[in-house]
């Protein structure tokens, strides 16, 4: 690249071109992977393809048969059930992490233990979880026959299907959060602590008024890793439900895959049409943080 | 350093790969892993290269349910010589699109027109054959003696009415009158499949599945009306287990009746049943005086439209349907040989299976092999609703008819 007739371009311009050239492998990656897809997405979503054979022009009709799908509206209910109880772990995380926040004996064995849900594969929580429900032997369906009398089910009924996994995604995602707190915990200015102590604030003040203010960055980070968790939660439901019964399961990445690429589905452009709506709604949160980060780093 | 060397070692031994699958073998790519398909594979293989030592076989075995969409993406890039798949609607994608190669100068040299005509309408399109068909089996009741015994029936039920009466004394005994687990859809697909059959018919089945006759026909609501009489006596809970959770359910006794393919007959010895417990009957009769049509999904090889073989597939073709072949591979698969020539097994099950279809008025390949992929899947998650809940049958008519509309235009 160097080789330019002008030796004199390159000696001019070094330096504007050097951060270029290192990020040029990146962006040419990034580009790839990740650019060129989301308008090659948008793109199929214009058409009525089956995968295989050729492509006609549907102009928006996989806009507007998705508007009157039920299982369209089922899915992007579920993603908001998702969004707001799958924020549950923020919290959560919150209180475990202040709770092992303390030095008492083998408090680091705690802690691993604690951490240990996040460690293991989604695909074994799901595992886990779907025998712990699973009618007939399921520990779950045993405590609810003693104490109503009678089984339930819970991935079997449409009505609570998708809470069961979200309790089975909470499990690793609370300790997630509790990692990000208990780093968080450990850069708190001890002077401060010190300082509200002599002004006699105590419990949920000091709590409150003196160290959530100085968690704000850990907040920041769980809440966006959480609300990313929530939209692109696919493998549990996958391996607990296969997004029944029935289809009440289904979050619109779930059925995306469903219509485009599954077994039973070839529809190209009406899952490329359910993957730029999701998109969509990914890019109202990204937009969000991004600019919440950029004046953040601006008053910074 | 280190890395550049493991990169160049591992493209130079890709690249070796690649030239050695160049080098005149015929590539089968199929989806033969659990054990005893997998050895008849092997089996079939072995005997192949001895009839043509000139032939080498390089097989990929993929994983049964991987397959399925894994096909899309070989056929389209890099496709195999020959692809195993299966019979009837199911292949028409890859027939449309110009992936399966046509091969009805296989079947006329082989006379196979003659020899696999159980199967030849279900191979054909547009007048020609694309692929051949190696094994079938059937569907049915299986049911468990013991609880039969037990609720005091002695005699299998003829007609539905005498099953419904049945499910009464089952459920008196303590066990689910009729089980099945449908958390990977299909097998709620085998019930509504023989009611439909035996209530309308094997004509009206095909229709429905082609898409020529709206959900919301009264002739189809009558289906759900005979299914409605069924469903308090079947399993609860049925969408969140599988099919073999449910065969367990059987063999345990806890259960009495299970509507199946053949090939869950090892699950169940394997869950304690015998030849003496295990029993096997048709599927009772609904609509008096209608001819009797079977379930007996077909299993198949097809050469590809890209294979780079393909003298050596047709060889393949002409072998996988000889009578020879398909006694061998049969009798290790515990399945029915489609070529009428070829020895049928001596298990009971399959003997049992052998007088069914064969003494059939027509056979039918099973809910998501008739009917387009989108529609069979909304179907089946219909049929799981339904069985959960027979109040909402209204609604779940209407959505199929909805993607009806929308599959078939």
């Amino acid at each position: 690249m160097a080789a330019t007739p002008q030796a004199g371009f390159w000696k001019r311009n070094q330096r504007s071109l050097a951060p270029w050239l290192f990020l040029a492998p990146g962006l040419l990656v990034f580009m790839i992977y990740v650019i060129i897809p989301i308008f090659q997405s948008i793109w199929i979503s214009f058409y009525d393809w089956d995968g295989l054979g050729p492509k006609t022009w549907a102009g928006l009709d996989n806009y507007r048969n998705l508007l009157d799908d039920d299982s369209f509206y089922m899915s992007l209910k579920n993603n908001l059930i998702w969004l707001v109880l799958y924020m549950l772990a923020v919290p959560a995380g919150l209180g475990v992490a202040l709770f092992l926040n303390q030095t008492v004996a083998g408090i680091r064995l705690y802690k691993s233990l604690f951490f240990f849900p996040f460690v293991i594969s989604q695909v074994v929580v799901g595992l886990i979880f779907s025998w712990f429900y699973a009618p007939g032997f399921g520990l779950l369906p045993h405590i609810f026959k003693i104490l109503t009398g009678h089984e339930i089910a819970v991935l079997a009924e449409a009505k609570y299907a998708t809470y069961g996994i979200i309790a089975a995604g909470l499990w690793p995602q609370i300790a997630y959060c509790m990692i990000l707190y208990l780093t968080g915990l450990n850069n708190i200015n001890p002077e401060q602590v010190e300082a509200a102590r002599m002004d006699n604030a105590k419990g949920i003040y000091m709590l409150w008024h003196i160290i959530i203010p100085q968690l704000r960055p850990a907040t920041f980070i769980a809440v966006v890793v959480t609300v990313i968790g929530a939209l692109r939660s696919f493998d549990l439901i996958s391996i607990m439900t296969v997004g029944g019964p029935f289809g009440s399961s289904r979050v619109l990445s779930y059925f995306m895959y469903e219509q485009a690429l599954s077994e039973y589905g070839t529809a190209m452009g009406y899952g490329a049409a359910i993957a730029v709506v999701l998109f969509a709604i990914m890019l109202v949160f990204i937009t969000l943080f991004i600019v919440r980060m950029l004046s953040q780093e601006r008053t910074a | 350093m280190r890395l550049l060397k493991a990169l160049t070692g591992f493209t130079l031994g890709f690249g070796l790969l690649a030239s050695t699958a160049l080098a005149g073998d015929l590539v089968i790519n199929s989806d033969q892993s659990d054990p005893a398909p997998k050895k008849a594979m092997e089996e079939l293989i072995a005997g192949f290269e001895k009839a043509n030592p000139d032939i080498k076989v390089k097989w990929n075995n993929f994983d049964h349910e991987g397959y399925k969409a894994a096909i899309r993406n070989f056929l389209t890039a890099d496709p195999p010589d020959v692809a195993a798949w299966y019979a009837g609607n199911r292949m028409a994608p890859y027939v449309k699109a110009g992936l399966f190669a046509d091969v009805t100068d296989v079947w006329k040299a082989n006379g196979l027109d003659d020899s696999l005509k159980s199967a030849a309408a279900s191979m054909t399109m547009d007048g020609k054959k694309w692929g051949v068909p190696y094994t079938y089996y059937q569907w049915g009741v299986y049911y468990n003696k013991d609880v039969y015994k037990k609720a005091g029936i002695t005699a299998e039920p003829k007609t539905w009415d005498e099953f419904i009466a049945n499910c009464e004394k089952i459920k008196a005994a303590g066990a689910d009158c009729l089980t099945t687990g449908t958390k990977a859809l299909w097998p709620g697909a085998g019930i509504f499949d023989y009611l439909d059959m035996r209530t309308n018919g094997y004509e009206f089945h095909m229709d429905l599945t082609a898409g020529k006759v709206p959900w919301t026909d009264p002739k189809v609501k009558a289906v759900f009306d005979q299914w409605a009489k069924v469903v308090p006596y079947m399993t609860a809970n049925a969408a969140a287990i599988d099919w073999q959770d449910a065969a367990a359910l059987l063999s345990q006794g806890k259960a009495a009746n299970y509507v199946m393919g053949n090939f869950a007959v090892d699950t169940f010895k394997k869950g304690g049943l015998t030849n003496d417990t295990l029993g096997f009957m048709l599927f009772p009769e609904i609509t008096k005086g209608l001819p009797r049509a079977e379930e007996a999904p077909t299993d198949t090889f097809h050469m590809t439209a890209g294979a780079k073989h393909k003298d050596e597939a047709k060889k393949f073709l002409a072998y996988v349907a000889s009578a020879d072949a398909q006694t061998a591979m049969n009798k290790t698969l515990g399945q029915l040989p489609v070529n009428n020539k070829a020895q049928v097994g001596d298990d009971p099950f399959i003997q049992a299976g052998f007088k069914e279809l064969s003494s059939a008025y027509a056979l039918a390949q099973f809910f998501d092999r008739d009917a387009p992929a989108d529609m069979a899947k909304a179907g089946m998650e219909g049929f799981q609703h339904f069985m959960s809940n027979p109040a909402d049958l209204p609604a779940i008519l209407d959505s199929l008819e909805k993607t009806r509309q929308k599959v078939y235009k």
